[in-house]
């Protein structure tokens, strides 16, 4: 299955998506073919309901947020660059890339991008600002059902007290990063792909 | 020098018992620490056989309390030896404690030896696997951080058991291919012995190691590395230890290919059986602490207890005792931290370390003392130096090669400094020298040669490399843990990102980490907590809702502080905005975080100020409770500090044997008079009302005699003293008749009977005697807020409660716990006149 797949994946698309996210050949491969079997449609491209048909995703209260973040702004439909571009996000920080950073632009899996990444989960409107009813959303999609309104919106209130430093009781990207600047994020943000 | 000296004065009072029991020759098997070679100089000068002539008044009764006394006389010298080494910091900071107790050690050994002649003292196996280890495994599983520890399961396994097996195998070998090629000249061991020797040689020790990582905060997976793979190493090390125990006692030539493989059996069998044990035992206490609410007081018990029973339990199935409580400590510790009340937590908790670190004090005492004893002193240089270079390039080449391994499939890959101080941190401890110890001399000729080796390897160990530890470490530039500050964007963020990779891995198809994760997690919440945790810890096991609570109780509790800096909480009342204090609050709650926040101060400052014009209706939290409460909060806070100031004072505090306030009573004389007065009054109606009573001249003999004391002085000044005691026996039988549990019924009945007209005299003395105090400022001043008062003055006096600064936070206040502060304030102010301070904490 793998070599069918691969096989309709040209050398120089290869390369392409290489320098841009970083990825090495053989798991661009691999990745592939995941992405050819999560294509029911044989289209070269996925829809949202592509995604649905992954039942753990059914199941993951940010499930249909994340999909969302797979679709840039007004398409359903993701090709295979974009698909690698959004699962670069993901990708460990290794020790190499880390001096590579100023020559080359940012990388996909910088800090700054898996914040945004994490960041565009929350802000729905896209005005980058997390609001407080936007937080509430996706506390409500993350705890159960055990913490009554109330204590939800308290929680969400000191939440955006805690990031909030010029008091618009919204939490911008730049606090965003500036309260996460003590967790590792780049740890925490990242999977292991197989090479 | 002094401290010297004080060691001595301190040996001095020792010598002498011991000299008694060296000469009254008790067997040795009873005493934690009494050795047998004493019976030797045994003279049979017995004094119990002795005849009575006359009734004697006092006995020397020594041979009565002999064992637990040294028993305690011991434990009470190896604390004052810590006590001793925490003196002076500066080189404590320099030299591990670990190492210097055991100087120490050497020291009381000395004097012990200089004394007797001969070792008396020592540290016998038995009593440290029984009586030292468990507690100390306990506890260090007990406050494993769970989630970091799970999820380097595999790395510490890894290291546990292979690198455990490859220290012992290789060290084993190449001690025996040294013997072999002459370098220890002639010595009685053989293959098998030598490989028996790198076993108890492989024991890492956590104490050391993790003292030093602790105070340089080395980052949390080198952290989690060391320390999961000392105490599941430890395990391992007695499994391996007993598997070739056994070969040993089998002997060479009965050893063919079908018993190494049961061998192999066994190891996992033990290993794998142990922790099962451990996991049962888990869940049986977890199941446990789900009904243990009725006996609060002694819930902590319980888990010590089943824990020890896991140990035995483990240790009577030949299953490896070790493992089986650090993974009943590991396993329980979420669901009985969740079903336990956060007081019973704390108490464990803290029990459980002065449990641990004094069996870890003891140990290291004991290991420098037992030195002292020329019998295991059998010098062998090319054997001990041998060993020294071998467990430590062997302990180097073993770490570099796993976790060369490991990183092979870790995410992020362990770096080579790490991987030097994991290497380095290699101490052996008092576990190596607890297996020597138990070594048998029939099977095993050169015992003392191994013996004081390993004494000699765990010196070179604990002493040098943990004082170059620390140095090291940071000459290394180890990367140090990023102090984490408990947010809530940190709590809320960490749950995304976790739903976010989980996401990802199921996107790209493959089972990663996170599926294990979150498949347990799933099953967890379905099955497992469920079955372990009761259904109102269900409730609150919320992570980001725990960090809210517990953000929120740091919040009362600064919130407090403040208030008292200021003199008293009451400064609330002055402010008419609550949010002026959260603002404060703020201000100093970030001061001490982040300093360029401060440059942000006036923008925070205005935010802050602009919130009570802002859209929601619940700003923040803290704010939520004050807006919320804003009806009744400032009423309660009122009502609370007139009733601070106005409440009289309990003559409880008079007296002398509570000497932090007995002067305080006196302050107020005019209160004594009031008092005095209001009681009369109350008395002459009831009087009036009991005249058709049953019993008018029980009272009127007993008034007279109660005012005689009273009046003289217009205040009782030792209520001991001055309390008739046939009221004190008549008060008693009265309780006892409503029984006694249900105080609160009592202090109801007695706030009530004034007014219902009381038919019955009887009650009305004690009533008199005992509530005066709290009656008239309840019917006269505050009305209905007779149950916040209590709480607040049990409070006070419970003051190893600190979590009951939750009643600073109106909002979380249940009214189960007011009640039972109720109860307790009841009960305390009834026994306060029958002089039984002792008792009534357990009545709680």
């Amino acid at each position: 299955m793998g070599s069918r797949a691969s096989s309709l994946l040209r050398e120089e698309d290869i390369e392409e998506i290489k320098k841009e996210t970083g990825f090495s050949h053989s798991q661009i491969t691999r990745l592939y073919s995941r992405f050819h079997s999560l294509d029911k449609g044989e289209n070269g491209a996925l829809s949202r309901e592509d995604f649905q048909r992954i039942p753990e995703l059914a199941i993951n209260p940010l499930g249909d947020r994340i999909i969302n973040a797979f679709f840039p702004e007004g398409e359903d439909q993701v090709n295979f660059r974009g698909f690698m571009r959004t699962l670069a996000h993901f990708r460990p920080v290794e020790d190499n890339e880390k001096n590579k950073d100023l020559t080359s632009g940012e990388p996909l899996n910088s800090r700054t991008n898996k914040l945004l990444f994490a960041f565009r989960l929350y802000d729905l409107d896209r005005d980058d600002k997390i609001s407080r009813d936007e937080l509430l959303q996706v506390l409500r999609m993350m705890v159960g059902v055990n913490i009554s309104d109330e204590q939800l919106g308290s929680i969400a209130d000191r939440t955006i007290q805690e990031a909030d430093t010029n008091g618009d009781m919204c939490i911008s990207f730049n606090e965003f990063t500036k309260v996460l600047e003590k967790v590792d994020v780049e740890q925490k943000m990242s999977i292991r792909f197989l090479h | 020098m002094a401290l010297l000296r004080l060691l001595l004065a301190l040996l001095i009072v020792f010598s002498s018992p011991c000299k008694v029991t060296a000469l009254e020759g008790d067997s040795a098997e009873v005493g934690l620490n009494y050795s047998s070679k004493s019976s030797e100089t045994s003279t049979s000068t017995n004094v119990t056989t002795a005849t009575i002539t006359t009734l004697p008044i006092v006995i020397w009764k020594w041979h009565h309390v002999e064992t637990p006394y040294l028993v305690a006389l011991w434990i009470l010298t190896c604390w004052l030896c810590k006590l001793v080494v925490e003196l002076n910091h500066s080189l404590t900071s320099v030299i591990p404690e670990s190492g210097l107790l055991i100087m120490l050690g050497f020291i009381l050994g000395g004097i012990v030896w200089g004394a007797d002649k001969a070792q008396t003292f020592k540290l016998v196996p038995v009593n440290f696997f029984y009586y030292l280890l468990p507690q100390i495994v306990l506890d260090a599983s007990y406050c494993m951080p769970n989630k970091l520890f799970f999820s380097n399961l595999g790395a510490i396994l890894v290291h546990a058991v292979i690198g455990t097996c490859w220290n012992a195998g290789t060290v084993g070998v190449a001690l025996w291919a040294c013997y072999e090629g002459g370098a220890m000249g002639t010595l009685n061991i053989g293959a098998l012995q030598f490989l028996l020797f790198g076993a108890l040689m492989s024991a890492v020790d956590p104490v050391a190691v993790i003292a030093v990582f602790e105070e340089v905060h080395v980052n949390e997976v080198l952290y989690i590395l060391v320390f999961g793979e000392s105490l599941l190493n430890d395990g391992v090390t007695v499994v391996l230890y007993n598997v070739f125990d056994a070969f040993v006692s089998l002997g060479g030539p009965k050893i063919n290919a079908e018993e190494i493989i049961k061998g192999i059996v066994s190891f996992f069998v033990v290993a794998f059986g142990g922790s099962l044990i451990g996991v049962v035992f888990a869940v049986l206490i977890s199941m446990l602490t789900r009904v243990t609410k009725n006996v609060q007081v002694i819930e902590a018990g319980f888990i010590i207890v089943l824990g020890y029973l896991s140990y035995l339990t483990a240790e009577m199935l030949s299953l490896s005792a070790i493992l089986s409580i650090t993974f009943c400590g590991v396993c329980c510790q979420k669901y009985i931290n969740a079903n336990m009340d956060e007081k019973s937590v704390t108490t464990l908790r803290y029990s459980l370390k002065v449990l641990a670190n004094g069996s870890e004090t003891m140990i290291f005492v004991f290991l420098g003392l037992s030195a002292i004893d020329k019998n295991i002193w059998v010098w062998n240089t090319g054997f001990i130096l041998l060993t020294i270079l071998f467990i430590v390039v062997f302990r180097f080449m073993g770490v570099f090669f796993l976790n060369w391994i490991l990183n092979q499939s870790r995410l992020i890959p362990i770096d080579i400094t790490d991987q030097i101080v994991m290497s380095y941190g290699g101490l052996r401890g008092a576990v190596a020298y607890g297996l020597a110890a138990t070594l048998d001399e029939k099977k095993i000729p050169e015992k003392n040669l191994m013996l004081g080796t390993t004494l000699i390897v765990v010196y070179f160990t604990v002493v040098l490399q943990g004082i170059t530890m620390k140095p090291f470490v940071q000459w290394l530039k180890v990367k140090k843990a990023t102090q984490a500050d408990l947010t809530l964007n940190g709590k809320i963020n960490n749950r995304t990102f976790e739903h976010i990779l989980t996401a990802m891995e199921d996107i790209c198809g493959r089972m990663g980490d996170n599926w294990w994760t979150r498949h347990w997690k799933h099953f967890e919440e379905k099955y497992v907590c469920w079955l372990l945790m009761t259904s109102d810890a269900r409730k609150h096991n919320d992570q980001i809702f725990g960090a809210f609570h517990k953000l929120n109780l740091e919040d009362a509790t600064s919130y407090v502080t403040e208030g008292e800096s200021k003199g008293s909480l009451a400064f609330i009342r002055n402010d008419d905005s609550a949010s002026v204090d959260f603002k404060k609050k703020l201000a100093l709650e970030y001061a001490d975080i982040i300093p360029d926040i401060m440059a942000d101060m006036s923008e925070y400052d205005f935010g802050i100020d602009n919130v009570p014009v802002m859209k929601n209706p619940i700003p923040s939290v803290s704010l939520g409770i004050h807006e919320q409460d804003s009806k009744t909060m400032p009423n309660d806070l009122n009502a609370h500090h007139l009733l601070e100031q106005h409440l009289y004072k309990s003559r409880r505090y008079n007296r002398p044997t509570y000497s932090r306030s007995h002067y305080k009573a006196s302050e107020n004389p005019d209160e004594m008079q009031e008092i005095f007065q209001r009681t009369m009054r109350s008395r002459l109606e009831s009087f009036k009302s009991a005249k058709m009573g049953v019993n008018p001249a029980k009272k009127l003999s007993k008034h007279p005699k109660k005012d005689s004391t009273h009046k003289p002085n217009g205040k009782p000044a030792d209520p001991n003293r001055t309390h008739p005691y046939g009221d004190e026996d008549f008060e008693f039988s009265a309780d006892s008749a409503s029984s006694s549990d249900i105080a609160g019924h009592f202090s109801r009945r007695s706030t009530n009977a004034p007014r219902a007209g009381v038919d019955n005299p009887a009650f009305i003395p004690e009533m008199d005697t005992s509530a005066p105090m709290r009656n008239p400022p309840w019917q006269t001043e505050t009305g209905n807020n007779t149950a916040v008062a209590p709480s607040q003055r049990a409070q006070g006096r419970l003051p190893w409660t600190p979590t009951n600064l939750r009643h600073l936070a109106p909002l979380r206040m249940s009214t189960r716990s007011t009640d039972s502060f109720a109860m307790a304030d009841a009960s305390v102010d009834e026994e306060a006149p029958e002089e039984k301070p002792g008792t009534h904490h357990t009545r709680l």
